[in-house]
């Protein structure tokens, strides 16, 4: 009886105030929306980031004329002995040679013998450690110059000249990304809490007039909360709907030709459409529960 | 026949004594020098005392802002005192938890000044709130609506919402959603303001005929008409202070029924009303 009497109450309400009820669904349907495009895009811009800040290596050229005890001497230096080094890949003289003349056939057709040396291609446990290990391989001397930890290596340079340029460019975008995805939450919570806050301002006299006349607190909020789930699901429902629509229309025809667009940590469609979903009706229905709260003090 | 009235008029003289004792558990309603200041600094009453026995009729008269809704609104917790006690059914308002507050509510019947109905809802769904509210099942709304609604003579506009009714018919509304539930204690704050004369009397026989079922009655009003017809207890505010509490009860014949009561009601009026003074009651002795 009581569940069948605060739905009821919930759509008598809606009917009765469509306009307000309309205000709140299309706020929440806008928010929702810019959402649902923002945080995939957010999403794979890090990712982006991520991906080349992930490029950056050190890499630990050994003497030509280092032999088999050398090789294995350094990987345990590398392994044990050195902070920060992530993940290693040894590539031998022979392997490089390979490798080089795979991907420029002319050049090397030239060269009789093999120029390259042993290669230890050292990722730093973390991006931004990647000048820090450096260091550590090859710490600069008093004369300007550059030592290294071990006769052996012959020395140390990262695969590019601006990693510290990679690294702070993609530290900006993404901190950038991350202030706009935490602006755009805020600004939707408020828009959505407005919204919410103006219809049910509109209506304190009548719960006050529920509040003398005997209704308890609950009783009065139970139909706003209903009625604020429903517009949240309704609102949130057609956002997706749009995107969905978008998806295919736009964003899958596109993802076959850029890669940046189908960068592999966007988060699933599936769990985006739950999430939107479930912050939107749970917003909104807060968001009605809550701004009653001063009314009910009557 | 004499002497029964005489035994009534005796009964009423020593129950017009006890009503004003403070304590006594016929009260319904003690004031205990009770002040209410509003926020702006106007007071609403000040320093009020008095004892509402269970089943009176009461009047509260007085020129406007002289404390009448005030009151009113203090009987529901509306409002807290600012000095002072307030008692009713034996309670302390003060000690009455937040939670509680609407429990305490719906023992009492108000009908607003300005009606405060609820503009989303038609005249049946509004007095059915206040049914609903208590958790009344379907069918005791559906038995007690109509029924309350014929009383006050709203059966043809049922539908209607508050925006499509005159402002006596509003009235009419707020006053059959106060007694839908048959509360103890019924607070009238201008039943009849915005009434003809003949409708007027329609509302007040209706007040009579719900306080001969003993419910409590306490009626604000600028109907000084009314209130000399009727010869009930009258206590007068000025400028929030009482300046008048008259048991003008034993006047009048109790068992009157509702049609003999709306003939007294349309009678010319009785001399006119003046604060009593001490003779007063030594005229009284005197006459038959
Ligand atoms: N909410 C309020 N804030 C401040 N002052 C108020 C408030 N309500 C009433 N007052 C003041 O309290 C005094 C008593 O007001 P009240 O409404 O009790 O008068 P009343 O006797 O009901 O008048 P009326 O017959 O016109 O209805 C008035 O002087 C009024 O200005
Ligand atoms: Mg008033």
């Amino acid at each position: 009886m009581k569940v069948g009497f605060f739905l009821r109450e919930a759509l008598r309400s809606m009917g009765r105030n469509a306009v307000p009820s309309f205000a709140a669904m299309a706020s929440v349907l806008v928010t929702v929306l810019v959402l649902g495009v923002f945080i995939p895009v957010v999403q794979a811009t890090t990712g982006a980031a991520n991906d080349v800040r992930n490029r950056v290596l050190v890499n630990v050229y050994l003497k030509t004329s280092a032999k088999q005890p050398d090789v294995q001497r350094v990987r345990q230096l590398l392994t044990s002995r050195v902070a920060h080094v992530g993940k290693l890949q040894y590539v031998s003289k022979e392997q490089a040679y390979a490798e080089q003349k795979r991907r420029f056939p002319d050049a090397y057709q030239l060269l009789g013998s093999n120029p390259l040396p042993d290669t230890f291609r050292v990722t730093p446990d973390k991006p931004d450690n990647a000048l820090k290990l450096r260091d550590a391989l090859s710490p600069s001397t008093p004369g300007g110059g550059r030592t290294t930890i071990d006769p052996a290596i012959d020395s140390v340079r990262n695969s590019k000249d601006d990693t510290q340029k990679i690294l702070v460019a993609t530290k900006v975008v993404k901190l950038t990304t991350g202030l706009l995805a935490v602006l755009l939450v805020v600004a939707s919570i408020l828009l959505v809490s407005n919204t919410i806050r103006l219809s049910m301002f509109s209506r304190r006299r009548e719960v006050e007039v529920m509040k003398l006349v005997g209704a308890t607190d609950w009783f009065i909020r139970w139909p706003f909360v209903i009625e604020g789930v429903v517009l949240g699901a309704l609102g949130g429902a057609l956002a997706i709907l749009l995107l969905l629509v978008g998806k295919i229309a736009l964003l899958d025809p596109l993802t076959a030709q850029f890669s940046l667009l189908a960068a592999p940590n966007t988060i699933h469609f599936g769990m985006l459409v739950a999430v939107l979903l479930a912050a939107a009706v749970g917003v909104s229905a807060a968001g009605s529960g809550l701004s009653l709260r001063r009314f009910l003090r009557v | 026949m004499a002497a029964t009235e005489a035994d009534i008029q005796a009964l009423e003289a020593a129950a017009g004594l006890s009503a004003s004792r403070p304590g006594d558990p016929a009260n319904v309603i003690e004031f205990r020098a009770v002040t209410k200041r509003y926020e702006g600094g106007d007071t609403g009453v000040e320093d009020i005392s008095f004892c509402v026995r269970r089943g009176e009729f009461v009047f509260l008269v007085g020129s406007t802002g002289s404390g009448k809704s005030t009151l009113m609104r203090l009987l529901i917790k509306e409002l807290e005192p600012t000095k002072g006690h307030l008692h009713v059914a034996g309670r302390d308002l003060a000690q009455i938890d937040r939670k509680k507050v609407p429990y305490y509510r719906r023992n009492v019947g108000v009908v607003f000044q300005d009606f405060k109905l609820l503009p989303n809802r038609t005249v049946h769904d509004n007095v059915a709130y206040a049914l609903q509210v208590t958790g009344s099942s379907r069918k005791e709304i559906r038995a007690k609506v109509p029924d309350i609604l014929r009383l006050t003579g709203l059966s043809t506009k049922l539908h209607n919402f508050p925006d499509q009714l005159s402002g006596g018919e509003q009235q009419r509304v707020s006053v059959a959603r106060a007694f839908v539930n048959h509360p103890p204690l019924l607070l009238a704050d201008e039943p009849t303001g915005n009434l003809d004369p003949e409708t007027s009397i329609g509302i007040m026989q209706l007040l009579y005929r719900i306080n001969r079922t003993g419910t409590t009655v306490i009626v604000a009003t600028h109907d000084s008409h009314m209130v000399d017809r009727m010869r009930r207890r009258v206590i007068e505010l000025r400028k929030g202070r009482i300046i008048r509490d008259e048991a003008t009860g034993r006047y009048a014949p109790r068992d009157l029924s509702t049609a003999e009561f709306g003939a007294l009601m349309r009678e010319p009026a009785p001399e006119p009303r003046r604060v009593r003074e001490p003779f007063d009651d030594f005229d009284d002795a005197f006459r038959d």
